[in-house]
């Protein structure tokens, strides 16, 4: 098993350089001398030759590029110039914001996609299947910002349910003290329901914008492997000796279907960490998009670069975590390699 | 044989183009819905600008964020600005950036797999590693690194949206190449004396073809998410111009007040075309390519 682990980790290392060179490469494409830009609008041509030495852009591209990688090593994104403060603090600070977000909506993909999925294929070309081809359909096709502010209206305008869309806490509200940085796990560490409830409230509209976009591979996938799965010898036999269909489809063809929806969260996640940027900003979300986002639209690209990078590198982690997952779940994957 | 040839007088092109797709269209009811649907969105595309009863960029503040009513179908917005016809104008940028992106992406993504699955090797490793490079991000932030870093304009939103459908392609490309090269009419080719290049653009090519443009269709719907996401957090595409993801961007202040009209109707319109474009690549490939029918 140990193997396994090595060698799939092994094989994200590619991965991983190919991250940092394209993210180094992303900042030398900047339109124009990168040193005039980093030294801001009003800059003196002697400030930004002294940026320049600084930022040792008058090295050959090999040279930078080596800086690029030690500075990484050394956990150094650089600093943003609207605000000041270093990168990889202000990414960190961020971070469970973003990460609570976005497992909190692979939970609601999962949880609506999977039952979805089974349902559709123990009745295929029922109305229940012709209903989770449409919502997986629809689910794609509508836009993540979109059914986001139709939540909102509905919500919180029409029907009042749901706080304001703004952040990840009522103003009345003081967060939890930090202990994982996930406010629902913090504030029930503290014994305090009050904001864990408040907390939550926030979270299940964004949550569920994000699990309604990233649900159709699920359902499809599940769906499609429970097909098969239920046409096989083992499942007919298992019916033959008369057990019960619900021991059928749970116990013997869920468990054997689960495989093939494993290897799907790969693309899931893509979906999702993408779709976070585009929520956060719909629901003034406190979380990594947001600030890039920011970033962005003041051309302040080292919290972009240090963005892009970290996103990539979860990516690459999560990708390499579902293969090992698969390895524990599927003996004969282990024999394989 | 000439009996045969007399009885059954050789189509024209044309008249053969229209029976194929006819047959299309009535295989599948759903399919030949979205291809109206398309055809709806290409006359918008086309015509929109000059068949819209109001100025898309007239403002006229004493109309400002009228509901829906009979002179304004969708609405107005802040400025006062006709809803209805900043919707159907955008439908010609949005259309565009899709198409052009797609376009871009089948010359960059299909040229390369298939070079890569026929002549294997070194062509083989460089295009697959720099799939694989261009896989390892979430792909929406590719995008969003890339329009940053190259500038702000709806040109390097193509580009970006065409860079990470770049796998997608190469990788269908080169095993459907792959599996051709040493098919019997490559070898015949080969021993006629074509060079390999001949062979590629003249056997290899046409044979890939029907497969990359139903991934074309497919991927279409994806590309105008994307760019409409991008310019959603106000990237390439400025304001005052019409576009659907600005305009939501735009009308997403006033859901909270109510003034639903402002971002429910671009938001309305970009998902119909995306469900239509998704609709008619599902369709598509059932057609060209039945065995990948989920």
């Amino acid at each position: 098993m140990m193997t396994l682990i090595i060698k799939r980790a092994a094989m994200a290392v590619p991965s991983l350089i190919g991250v940092v060179i394209v993210t180094f490469l992303l900042t030398r494409m900047l339109p124009g001398d990168p040193a005039a830009y980093f030294a801001g609008p009003a800059a003196t041509p002697q400030a930004i030759q002294e940026v320049r030495v600084k930022l040792g852009l008058d090295k050959p591209m090999i040279q930078q590029f080596g800086r690029y990688v030690v500075d990484l090593a050394h956990g150094n994104l650089g600093t943003s110039l609207t605000t000041g403060q270093s990168v990889v603090a202000e990414l960190r600070t961020r971070l469970p914001a973003s990460a609570e977000l976005t497992l909190l909506g692979l939970l609601v993909s999962v949880a609506i996609a999977v039952p979805l999925g089974i349902l559709a294929a123990t009745r295929p070309n029922s109305l229940l299947d012709h209903a989770c081809r449409i919502i997986s359909t629809a689910g794609v096709s509508l836009p993540v910002f979109f059914t986001g502010l139709i939540l909102i209206y509905v919500f919180y305008y029409l029907l009042g349910w749901a706080p304001a869309p703004l952040g990840r806490l009522d103003v009345f509200y003081t967060a939890p003290p930090q202990v994982t940085g996930f406010y629902l796990i913090d504030s029930l560490i503290a014994g305090d329901p009050e904001t864990f409830t408040a907390a939550l409230k926030q979270l299940i509209l964004p949550a569920l914008t994000l699990g309604v976009f990233s649900l159709a591979p699920i359902a499809r996938m599940t769906r499609a492997s429970m097909l098969a799965v239920l046409s096989s010898d083992f499942i007919r036999t298992a019916r033959a000796n008369g057990l019960s269909s619900w021991t059928v489809i749970i116990t013997y063809a869920f468990r054997n279907a689960m495989l093939p929806v494993i290897t799907t969260l790969g693309m899931v996640f893509s979906f999702l960490l993408g779709a976070n940027v585009l929520v956060e900003k719909v629901f003034a979300w406190p979380g990594i998009g947001s600030y890039a986002v920011e970033a962005l639209l003041a051309s302040d690209f080292a919290p972009v670069q240090g963005f892009v990078l970290t996103m990539a590198v979860m990516y690459v982690v999560l990708n390499l975590m579902i293969d090992i997952v698969y390895g524990l779940i599927d003996p004969r994957v282990r024999v394989e390699t | 044989m000439t009996e045969i040839a007399a009885a059954r007088p050789r189509e024209s092109p044309v008249a053969a183009l229209f029976r194929h797709s006819r047959h299309v269209l009535t295989q599948n009811p759903v399919t030949a819905f979205a291809f109206g649907l398309f055809l709806l969105i290409l006359l918008a595309a086309v015509f929109g600008p000059y068949i819209v009863p109001y100025d898309p960029l007239a403002s006229d503040t004493t109309q400002a964020l009228k509901p829906p009513n009979a002179q304004h179908w969708f609405g107005t917005d802040q400025l006062g600005r006709d809803v209805f016809s900043r919707v159907i104008s955008a439908t010609r940028l949005d259309f565009f950036i899709a198409v052009a992106s797609v376009a871009l992406v089948f010359l960059m993504g299909g040229l390369a797999g298939v070079a890569a699955g026929f002549f294997g090797g070194w062509t083989d490793r460089i295009v697959g590693r720099v799939a694989d490079t261009i896989m390892a991000f979430p792909l929406f932030v590719l995008a969003m690194g890339i329009v940053a870093a190259l500038g702000n304009t709806v040109q390097n939103i193509v580009l970006a949206t065409a860079i990470v459908n770049f796998p997608l392609y190469a990788r269908i490309a080169r095993a459907e190449a792959n599996v051709r090269r040493d098919a019997g009419f490559v070898e015949a080719a080969r021993l006629s004396g074509n060079a390999d290049w001949r062979i590629l653009v003249g056997q290899i090519l046409p044979n890939v073809l029907p497969i990359l443009v139903v991934q074309m269709s497919l991927t279409m719907g994806y590309a105008i998410l994307n760019a409409a996401g991008l310019s959603f957090i106000g990237l390439g595409v400025r304001p005052p111009t019409p576009e659907w993801g600005i305009m939501v961007a735009e009308g997403a202040a006033f859901m909270v007040s109510g003034q639903w009209w402002n971002a429910f109707f671009p938001g309305a319109a970009l998902m119909v075309a995306v469900f239509c474009f998704n609709l008619l690549g599902d369709g598509l490939r059932d057609i060209v390519d039945p065995r990948r029918r989920t």
